[in-house]
């Protein structure tokens, strides 16, 4: 453990963007005591400035506090990332390792299953989901995890088409351990970490998606959101700038943020592709 | 009334035209000859054939290319077009209209009587539910001769004048649509009308031009060679285009209010919220009886009294629009200025929901209600929003729906919703345009009736009494009357009369000239070298 922080730490990058993240989920912790009262109140006149009436980054055109909005809308972009990654993850790693550890027709059949997938635009996709389902956090979730599971199904048959020939999972079969335990137990702990990697990416775009949804008016029109912040701003960015650059620098940010921390945790958990890329450099 | 008054005020209504044409003179502008009017229009309409499709972006267009038997001035006496006067016998119940004799369709043919009979009688009768409901009470409608048209009504209808706009009742060559089906007869790709202009061409999605039509009936007009409607679906473009000038003119939704302000500062554009005196939309809560504490009148005037008028107005809808009064808008005739709605007082409102025994839980909330939002665009959205914070303040929560147009549409009218937003036109006169919203034998499962399912039998009669009074004084007693026990009751929770903002170049001239707007013929309007 002291080892990958060690190798982590190196990536100067990855810890500067440990540190946003770490500052974007206390802001969305604390929240409810930052800006009690819900972001939808009508706090002040509307369009003021930042800096007047003790509107920290303005109001927007009904006269909310843009400051709260971001701070609340942190929260449901955290929520949204994590849990579609996890639901993504789920599918993902499931059919990836049916592939992977069978082979044969069923590696045949889940990675056409998953190229059909992947030949729809995947933002396109999302959009019709949540337009079907109508608007909704779970929508908007359930949308976001179906058009980003094909990468972790890809990547994960990949690691498992390697694994599995090796000594110890061979072992493991001579052992006589059904497949689940071989596969829960032996080859996916060994193929953990590109898919934390990917992951940790996976959270990013999905903050994107859903801002990219809210934006087009197909959030839950009951939270507030990143996305709703930039798309009820966008209209009036020439009287009130301020409604869409700061939570547009919210986004930014964070995305940025797990970016770099996805890039330190591949150094970290690849220290060998991390000195070939230190000597390189 | 007798017939001499009615020939009176069909003469006198001829003096807005002169006196506009006087004016344009007096200021030293004589209207030339020429020029390209390039606009736009949002969203694309499906077909330019007026019945067959009435929405907005279509009544925009083909009013250019179809006309009908009158026209409106600002406070809404009717103004000859194809009908050049007009007789009405002393009972209210026979019209005799005298059409212009040199008036020709597109395709050359000339418009008679006949066309007229079988525009009303039959066109207009068979696809527009509006059109039917006042036409059924025609019992002869008839060509005297080729340039006279006779109508007798079963019995009489005061605000039958009316009807006769180019958005309500226009006139279609019978020779084309005669034992077709009125649907899907190839013409209505290329609509033939008797208008200024004629279609000439629709590239999908980008732009549809209308050509100056030579064989126009007035003559010497219309000024212009052709007008474009460009289709721009993005606001922020068509405010750009406006503002650089490849677009001289825009109307109804195509500027968003909060753009207005800083275009009205702009030196070379006008901004001219009149023109929609015969429309005269007005907006409101939609609310559905049928759901919980909503069937109490106590529970909607509490909910009317929570909300800041004047805030919709100033503050979304940034000045251009007026503070509803109750359910009749003030450019609509039979307005009556001394019935008013119960003001807002969020306190008297919270007080109100306790003795209507609306009491309220640990959390504060009194009711949770569902809100369908409007899908008209951000300024619907922001009014929803605006809407759920005023209702929490007296502890009822609105917990936001959001669905496309289609679906608003559908749900508005199987009567699937608790609240939402919605606005009609009035088309002038209550009878046509405020009493389907809330008399009983008009609750039906079709949207733009009374979907919400209020029913009181004294509201009934005092609508269908002013629907069958023929004189003015005894309906507007009548309408006054009936008004106040609506603002009593708000069965709807009336929010804002809307106008839209005409914004145009000011080498623009006669944009605005009748309480139409931009829904007449444009046969009159120049551009100024």
């Amino acid at each position: 453990m002291r080892d990958f922080w060690r190798r982590f730490r190196r990536n100067k990058g990855a810890v500067v963007g440990l540190l946003i993240l770490v500052l974007v989920i206390l802001l969305a912790a604390t929240a409810p005591w930052l800006f009690p009262g819900s972001p939808w109140d009508m706090a002040a006149a509307p369009f003021m400035p930042p800096g007047e009436m003790d509107m920290l980054l303005g109001s927007d055109s009904l006269g909310r506090d843009v400051a709260a909005g971001i701070a609340h809308g942190a929260r449901i972009s955290l929520l949204v990332g994590a849990v579609s990654t996890v639901a993504a993850l789920c599918i993902g790693v499931s059919l990836g390792a049916i592939a992977g550890y069978l082979g044969g027709v069923a590696d045949d059949a889940v990675m056409r299953f998953t190229e059909f997938f992947q030949t729809i635009p995947s933002f396109v996709l999302a959009i019709l989901l949540v337009a079907i389902f109508t608007p909704s956090i779970i929508s908007v979730v359930f949308a976001i995890a179906i058009v980003s599971w094909p990468p972790v199904a890809r990547v994960v048959r990949a690691e498992f088409l390697s694994l599995r020939s090796r000594e110890f999972v061979q072992a493991a079969e001579v052992l006589g351990k059904t497949r689940l335990a071989i596969v829960l137990g032996d080859i996916l702990p060994n193929a953990l970490s590109p898919i934390i990697v990917l992951s940790s990416l996976m959270v990013a775009s999905a903050i994107l998606l859903e801002s990219a949804l809210s934006f087009l008016g197909l959030g839950d029109p009951n939270l507030m959101t990143w996305g709703f912040l930039i798309g009820a701003g966008r209209s009036v960015i020439r009287l009130a700038w301020w409604m869409s650059v700061f939570p547009g620098l919210a986004i930014f940010l964070t995305v940025l943020a797990l970016n770099l921390v996805g890039e330190g945790l591949s150094d970290a958990l690849n220290p060998r592709l991390a000195r070939q890329r230190g000597g390189a450099a | 009334m007798n017939i001499t008054r009615r020939g009176l005020m069909a003469a006198a209504s001829t003096a807005p035209l002169l006196m506009r044409a006087s004016d344009a003179l007096a200021q030293g502008i004589t209207p030339r000859r020429g020029g390209i009017l390039t606009t736009v229009l949002n969203p694309e309409p499906p077909v330019l054939q007026m019945g067959v499709n009435n929405q907005g972006p279509t009544l925009v267009a083909a009013s250019k290319i179809f006309e009908s038997l009158l026209t409106y001035s600002p406070t809404l006496e009717p103004i000859p077009m194809l009908a050049k006067s007009w007789t009405i016998s002393e009972d209210g119940r026979e019209y005799v209209f005298k059409l212009q004799e040199n008036v020709k369709f597109h395709d050359g043919q000339p418009m008679t009587a006949d066309d007229v009979v079988f525009s009303i009688m039959k066109f207009h009768m068979e696809l527009a539910p509006r059109a039917r409901t006042v036409f059924q009470n025609i019992d002869v409608c008839e060509a005297a001769d080729p340039h006279t048209l006779r109508i007798t009504l079963k019995k009489p209808f005061q605000p039958f004048l009316l009807m006769f706009d180019a958005t309500a009742c226009c006139i279609v060559p019978k020779h084309i649509f005669d034992g077709t089906d009125f649907r899907t007869n190839p013409v209505n790709a290329r609509p033939i009308g008797t208008g200024p202009f004629k279609f000439t061409e629709w590239q999908r999605g980008n732009f549809i031009r209308l050509d100056r039509f030579d064989g126009y009936w007035k003559p010497n007009r219309p000024y212009l060679d052709a007008i474009i409607y460009r289709i721009v679906p993005d606001s922020q473009s068509r405010r750009l285009a406006l503002e650089t000038g490849q677009v001289l003119l825009t109307q109804a939704n195509d500027i968003e209010p909060f753009d207005v302000p800083q275009l009205r500062a702009r030196p070379n554009l006008t901004v001219e919220t009149k023109g929609w005196e015969y429309m005269s939309p007005l907006s409101w809560m939609e609310i559905n009886h049928r759901v919980g504490p909503l069937g109490d009148p106590r529970v909607r005037k509490a909910m009317s009294m929570a909300i800041d008028r004047n805030f919709i107005v100033n503050r979304l809808w940034f000045g251009v629009g007026k503070a509803a009064t109750g359910p009749i808008s003030s450019t609509t005739r039979f307005y009556d200025p001394n019935v008013k709605l119960a003001p807002f007082d969020v306190r008297a409102a919270n007080q109100l929901l306790d003795a209507a025994g609306l009491k309220p839980n640990a959390q504060g909330v009194r009711a949770t209600l569902k809100h369908l939002m409007l899908p008209y665009g951000e300024i619907w959205t922001r009014l929803s929003e605006y809407l759920r914070q005023s209702m929490r303040q007296i502890g009822i929560q609105l917990e936001m729906e959001s669905t496309d147009a289609g679906g608003w549409s559908r749900r508005i009218g199987a009567w699937e919703y608790e609240t939402s937003i919605n606005f009609l036109y009035q088309l002038g006169d209550p009878t046509l345009g405020v009493e389907r919203s809330y008399v009983s034998n008009n609750i039906q499962k079709v949207t733009f009736t009374n979907t919400g399912g209020y029913a009181n039998p004294k509201v009934d009669e005092l609508f269908f009494a002013a629907r069958d009074a023929a004189d003015a004084p005894t309906r507007q007693r009548h309408f006054t009357e009936v008004t106040k026990i609506l603002v009593e009751e708000v069965p709807q929770i009336w929010l804002m009369e809307l106008t839209f903002p005409t914004i145009y170049d000011k080498k623009l001239h006669n944009v605005i000239t009748t309480g139409t707007g931009v829904h007449t013929g444009f046969d009159d309007m120049f551009l100024a070298s």
